[in-house]
């Protein structure tokens, strides 16, 4: 374009005129391109006769939707992008810019928000409205921001490519429900117990793995995931087959409270409180809030010790972490045997909080949602993978909710249905913008002399 | 006779049925720095793989300090204190300059940790202006010079280089020579060096040995191997310098 107006109004006179432009021709080819599509359906009558069915207004939604985003992206989005690319480029000469309030203190704010999520909803909600967001969203979500952060220690940190992590949530899960109903054991002797199973599974999966990487190692995990699978939907005199084991011991307040309607130390009894299933789902809010505190803590505090750097430098040259006096082995055995106990612990927790476990909960589909979350969260990055959990996790739920879509595409429509086309699309859009993840910067472990400071800018000597 | 640091004793390499090295023997003194020249597919880097392990002999032995490695796991024969600088730099990309020398320190319990790296630091003063820096973005001469950095970290009593010139500018390679000469006369650093680069070597090091397909063809003083006619012809008029 020639116009090179300083006037600012010009300028914008100018993208508004380009932006209908762009959003006519868009409306063109989209109309072009859905008049076939979605204008004309063909459908049979009563007597079994191929019709022609129009949806004119279908079509004419979906043509304005395109002009609409097409001129959105002219005037709006592009020049955004644009204005922020400058800033970064003059930013980059200047000072470093410092972090903002929030930045620094992303963990405490998290963690206090979620500590007092579920008395706010319960406020804002009531005991019986609140069921929703803190099972259907809050636990949800956190039950995948553990079994991610597990996966991260295999894939992020020790760079092992594990696609049937899910297999270890489903050992977890299993050893809960079948250890519960068969020996009458409690969640918090069982907890620690599931955990430790998986783990075992973790090694006996790594042996046979050790000498893979990559593609091939890819392709054996996945493998032992089915296996896990199938032997859990075969073993019928066991398992119940794809039954599913139910009447699963719901966990209690170690061992003081029960959450058992018939039980003399009900918790709601106890407090003369009105009977609610709410007080239950609260408490596992809690429980997972916990575990995920842990799994983040024992993340972290493994990342500073020398596991944790073996692992990050196995991920980076396995023949010079053996020429360093690494043991390759037992590095690669901790790695898979820490991730899997992380998904152990989780899996005892969905047994106890759905009460009902079968192979279905357990199937490819979910170690490919984790490991996407793991991905898209940027690798090794815990902040990150909890950001991409919420996206993921939270989003699918979200889509239930948008009942007002209805309206626009018609009465038959339903989001869930399109849950996976959303999802693989959120994941495309990701991966072009980001494709690092989320949080695509490692952050070191070893500094020669203690981090000093917060910023340059607050301290004189406070380069390091 | 003293005991050798590093014996290695008719050493036969194979991949498969393929003969790699055929009766090899050296002998590293302690406190040396030795050299083993040869041309590209000579079987020098198999040499440094065997003995490390990660290509064990079929058949001869492989003697640290009088004990038999030859069969040993390539960590535990560096837990011997056997650091090595291997083909290729293989730094840790994605971590800093300074958790690269971790790695290297990691046998050493991190008790001397600050201390060597700022040993390392005086040595290779590039190193220490990268310190944040993720090894990845470093140069080829500063990679190499991280390489042999990480090393030493370990306090080794024989330091391998497998050619550290490779890739380098003549400047870079004089630089690296230079440190590797300092540290074998200050701190008496034994080092068996494998290099294309034959007559920088020859320069650096007190013996060498020639390898010709798998075969030790001559040995001796670097300083006779220089003014030797036949090796000038093969490996110093020839292109290389």
């Amino acid at each position: 374009m020639t116009v090179s107006s300083t006037n600012p109004a010009d300028k914008q006179q100018g993208l508004v005129a380009r932006g209908l432009r762009e959003a006519f021709f868009a409306g063109l080819i989209s109309l072009g391109m859905f008049s076939l599509y979605i204008g004309l359906k063909t459908d049979q009558n009563m007597r079994n006769e191929l019709v022609l069915v129009t949806r004119w207004g279908l079509l004419a939604t979906l043509v304005i939707l395109a002009m609409i985003g097409r001129f959105l992206m002219i005037v709006v989005v592009q020049p955004r992008l644009a204005a922020r690319k400058s800033a970064k480029a003059t930013a980059a000469h200047g000072q470093a810019e410092v972090p903002g309030f929030v930045a620094r203190n992303l963990t405490a704010i998290a963690v206090v928000a979620l500590l007092l999520f579920p008395p706010v909803i319960v406020s804002l909600f009531g005991m019986q409205g609140s069921l929703k967001w803190i099972d259907n969203f809050g636990i949800q979500i956190l039950i995948y921001v553990m079994l991610a952060w597990g996966l991260n220690i295999v894939v992020g940190l020790a760079g092992l490519l594990d696609l049937g992590y899910v297999a270890f949530y489903a050992v977890g899960a299993y050893s809960y429900a079948l250890l519960s109903t068969y020996f009458g054991l409690s969640f918090w002797v069982l907890l620690p117990m599931a955990g430790i199973l998986a783990a075992f599974w973790g090694v006996i999966l790594g042996f046979p793995v050790l000498r893979l990487r990559g593609d091939y190692l890819a392709v054996v995990t996945l493998a032992f995931g089915e296996i896990i699978r199938l032997v859990l939907i075969n073993w019928v005199e066991v398992t119940k087959g794809t039954f599913g084991v139910s009447g699963i011991a719901k966990a209690s307040v170690f061992g003081i409270w029960s959450f058992d309607v018939s039980a003399p130390n009900n918790f709601a009894k106890a407090f003369d409180l009105p009977m609610s299933s709410a007080y239950y789902k609260i408490f596992l809010f809690y429980v997972i809030l916990a575990l995920c505190a842990v799994t983040a803590y024992v993340s972290i505090r493994l990342r500073s010790m020398p596991i944790g750097r073996a692992w990050e430098a196995l991920r980076e040259d396995e023949i010079a972490c053996r020429s360093l006096g690494i043991n390759t082995v037992t590095t690669k055995l901790t790695a898979f045997a820490t991730g899997a106990m992380f998904g152990g612990f989780a899996g005892a927790f969905f047994g106890a909080r759905q009460g009902f476990v079968s192979p279905e909960s357990f199937v490819f589909l979910e170690s490919a949602v984790i490991l996407a979350i793991v991905v898209l969260g940027g690798m090794g990055s815990l902040v990150g993978i909890a950001i991409a959990a919420v996206v993921m996790v939270g989003g699918t739920e979200l889509l239930r909710e948008l009942t007002f879509l209805k309206a626009i595409f018609g009465p038959d429509f339903t989001p869930e249905l399109y849950r996976m086309l959303i999802f693989g699309l959120a994941m495309v859009t990701v991966m072009v913008l980001k494709p690092r993840g989320f949080v695509g910067s490692r952050q070191p472990t070893a500094f020669l002399h203690e981090r000093k400071a917060v910023s340059g800018s607050f301290t004189k000597e406070g380069h390091g | 006779m003293t005991q050798p640091l590093l014996q290695v004793e008719n050493a036969e390499t194979y991949y498969g049925n393929i003969r790699a090295l055929s009766g090899v023997d050296i002998e590293v003194q302690k406190g040396e720095i030795v050299c083993l020249i040869g041309a590209n597919g000579a079987g020098k880097s198999t040499l440094m793989m065997t003995i490390c392990g990660a290509q064990p002999a079929r058949s001869g032995r492989i003697l640290f300090e009088g004990n038999d490695i030859t069969r040993m796991p390539t960590h535990l024969i560096a837990r011997l204190r056997i650091a090595q600088s291997p083909e290729g730099r293989r730094i840790f990309q994605r971590m800093t300059v300074t958790e690269n020398l971790q790695m290297g320190a990691s046998l050493d319990n991190q008790a001397h940790f600050k201390e060597d790296v700022e040993k390392m630091f005086t040595l290779f003063p590039r190193l220490k202006e990268r310190q944040h820096q993720r090894a990845g973005t470093l140069s080829g001469g500063e990679q190499q010079m991280l390489s042999i950095a990480r090393a030493l970290m370990a306090r080794p009593k024989l330091l391998l280089l497998d050619e550290p010139s490779l890739g380098l500018a003549p400047l870079i390679i004089k630089q690296i020579f230079e440190a590797i000469r300092v540290l074998n006369k200050e701190t008496a650093l034994t080092v068996f060096l494998v290099e294309q680069n034959a007559f920088a070597a020859l320069k650096l090091s007190h013996r060498g040995y020639v390898m010709v397909n798998g075969k030790v063809t001559m040995s001796g003083p670097s300083k006779e191997l220089l003014a030797n006619p036949e090796i000038r012809a093969a490996y110093l008029e020839g292109g290389h310098h």
